[in-house]
């Protein structure tokens, strides 16, 4: 067991060395004369507008949370599927439990449209979902 | 094993066991990253002349005489590395230099990490887990971190875009792909790949191999699902809009130039030999012999994993040049409403058919 996470461990040091020595080559075969246009940022040949840590829409952000909910169902799938076979029945009905509470929670999601990327079929919305219909009848936006 | 079997050998020349076990390591670690290399160089110019084909086009087809091309463009993908390494290593003046310098090397170690527990064949896997199934789709997800990093520090807001959505992208796919690959280990009853392989020996009715993708409709639906959830966790076509050369340049790699980017490509390419491997071992019965008790044995095994893993990286080709790219709400609706719902219902449907079949 260590040896195989030991194993692991010098990989990652190995990884560093791999990486940073073609780097090192590079610094010394590559020729190196930067000057500030070269060192902006690339915006379609523009000028660069502004930063771009910008805050940032909120949809990626409810797919990081549901995300994490079903990626820890996986991870309790896993050691049940190893044993599955010796307990049969009985780990059958309990993952089958635990699977279709997870399955309502996916159909609740579902239905409240977070799992839509553009939201505007919400049908008891408040706020600012209240009348996107009425306002942005076919809103693309990506 | 790899590494056991050179420790082995270590301590008969003499009794160092500490140096032993590092010298195993590094040198069966060596001849990994050279794979790496030669599987990203074969793989461009293999996918070069099979988009020229299936375009009608010739491709790379140079004859000149040293590294201008070589015959029939062999020699390509060397001028390319060449090329990549002396090339000016630009870092932006306005982005956030220690986490873009930092981000390339995240993204290597995570896929030289997941190469290690790869089963090449019955002797040729570095470290045999006994939970090689998960380690290899853990190790697997720390590219993400690496790419939200190079996005993120790029300060550029193409690069930003690209990151959230190859995030946003790899972690919803990683879902289905894990709830797909839980369907071996249900049929073997364990994690360790070289279990998983052995438990697919011998053949079922006399024709067919006995692969877990034959065993069974909920496993021949499981491998498709994981294997398109593993073209969409390595950023390939039709799933590549985090890189989408025609709206977002190249999405998070727009501002890295030479040898810095090479090792993303380096490690792309990386990535689709462990999915394929993952897929290979977990539903195409790894390094057993589609003809069953034929060809069966010591080089052959590496032979027909290379085989097989080639095979599916030929179709992850073959679908980039096929299929249009999906738009990002596509996207979502294929893994949250298409994919999961399948994969959950597979699951049960494995364990109804273990439990009445035996």
């Amino acid at each position: 067991m260590y040896r195989d996470f030991g194993t692991i461990f010098i990989f990652i040091l190995m990884g560093i060395v791999l990486v940073y020595v073609p780097l090192l080559i590079q610094q010394l075969v590559a020729p190196s004369n930067p000057n500030p246009d070269k060192l902006a940022t690339y915006e379609c040949g523009e000028e660069s507008e502004g930063s771009a840590w910008v805050q940032f829409n909120i949809r990626f952000y409810v797919v990081a949370l549901i995300f994490l909910i079903f990626d820890v169902e996986v991870v309790f799938l896993f050691p049940w599927a190893v044993v599955f076979n010796e307990l049969g029945m009985i780990a059958f009905v309990e993952m089958a439990i635990f699977l279709i509470i997870l399955m309502v929670g996916l159909a609740y999601v579902w239905k409240k449209s977070d799992l839509d990327w553009i939201k505007y079929n919400v049908k008891y919305g408040r706020g600012r979902y209240a009348s996107l219909i009425e306002k942005n009848p076919s809103s693309q936006e990506s | 094993m790899t590494v056991d079997l050179l420790i082995d050998w270590l301590n008969t020349i003499g009794d160092f066991p500490v140096l032993a076990f590092i010298l195993a390591v590094v040198i069966s670690g060596i001849p990994l990253f050279l794979v790496m290399a030669l599987n990203a160089m074969v793989a461009v110019y293999v996918e070069r002349k099979v988009s020229a084909f299936m375009m009608d086009r010739i491709g790379p087809m140079g004859q000149g005489p040293g590294l201008h091309a070589g015959k029939w463009g062999l020699l390509q993908t060397v001028a390319d590395a060449v090329k990549l390494l002396v090339k000016e290593d630009t870092v932006p003046e306005s982005s956030d230099k220690v986490l873009f310098k930092m981000a390339p090397f995240i993204i290597f170690i995570g896929a030289f990490m997941g190469l290690a527990a790869v089963p090449f064949s019955q002797t040729l896997q570095v470290v045999d887990f006994n939970v090689g199934v998960f380690y290899i789709i853990a190790v697997g997800s720390i590219g993400v971190i690496g790419i939200v990093m190079a996005g993120w520090a790029s300060n550029n807001k193409w690069s930003l875009y690209g990151a959230m959505r190859s995030a946003a992208q790899i972690i919803s796919y990683e879902i289905p792909a894990g709830l797909s690959i839980i369907i071996p280990i249900m049929m073997a009853g364990t994690m360790n790949l070289q279990e998983l392989i052995h438990f697919q020996s011998g053949s079922v009715w006399g024709i067919l191999p006995n692969w877990i993708i034959f065993n069974n409709p909920f496993s021949f639906i499981a491998f498709f699902i994981f294997f398109i959830s593993a073209i969409a966790e390595t950023n390939r076509t039709p799933f590549d809009i985090p890189e989408a050369e025609s709206e977002l340049v190249a999405g998070w790699m727009t501002e890295y130039s030479g040898f810095r980017w090479a090792i993303f490509f380096l490690s792309e390419y990386a990535n689709m030999l462990i999915v394929s491997g993952l897929a290979v071992a977990g539903f195409l019965g790894g390094w057993q012999s589609p003809i069953p008790g034929l060809f069966d044995s010591g080089a052959w095994g590496l032979f027909w994993f290379m085989g097989k893993v080639a095979s599916l990286i030929f179709i992850m080709m073959w679908f980039r040049w096929t299929f249009p790219r999906l738009r990002v709400d596509q996207l979502m609706h294929v893994c949250w409403k298409v994919f999961i719902p399948i994969a959950m219902l597979n699951i049960f449907g494995v364990g109804i058919w273990k439990l009445i079949f035996g």
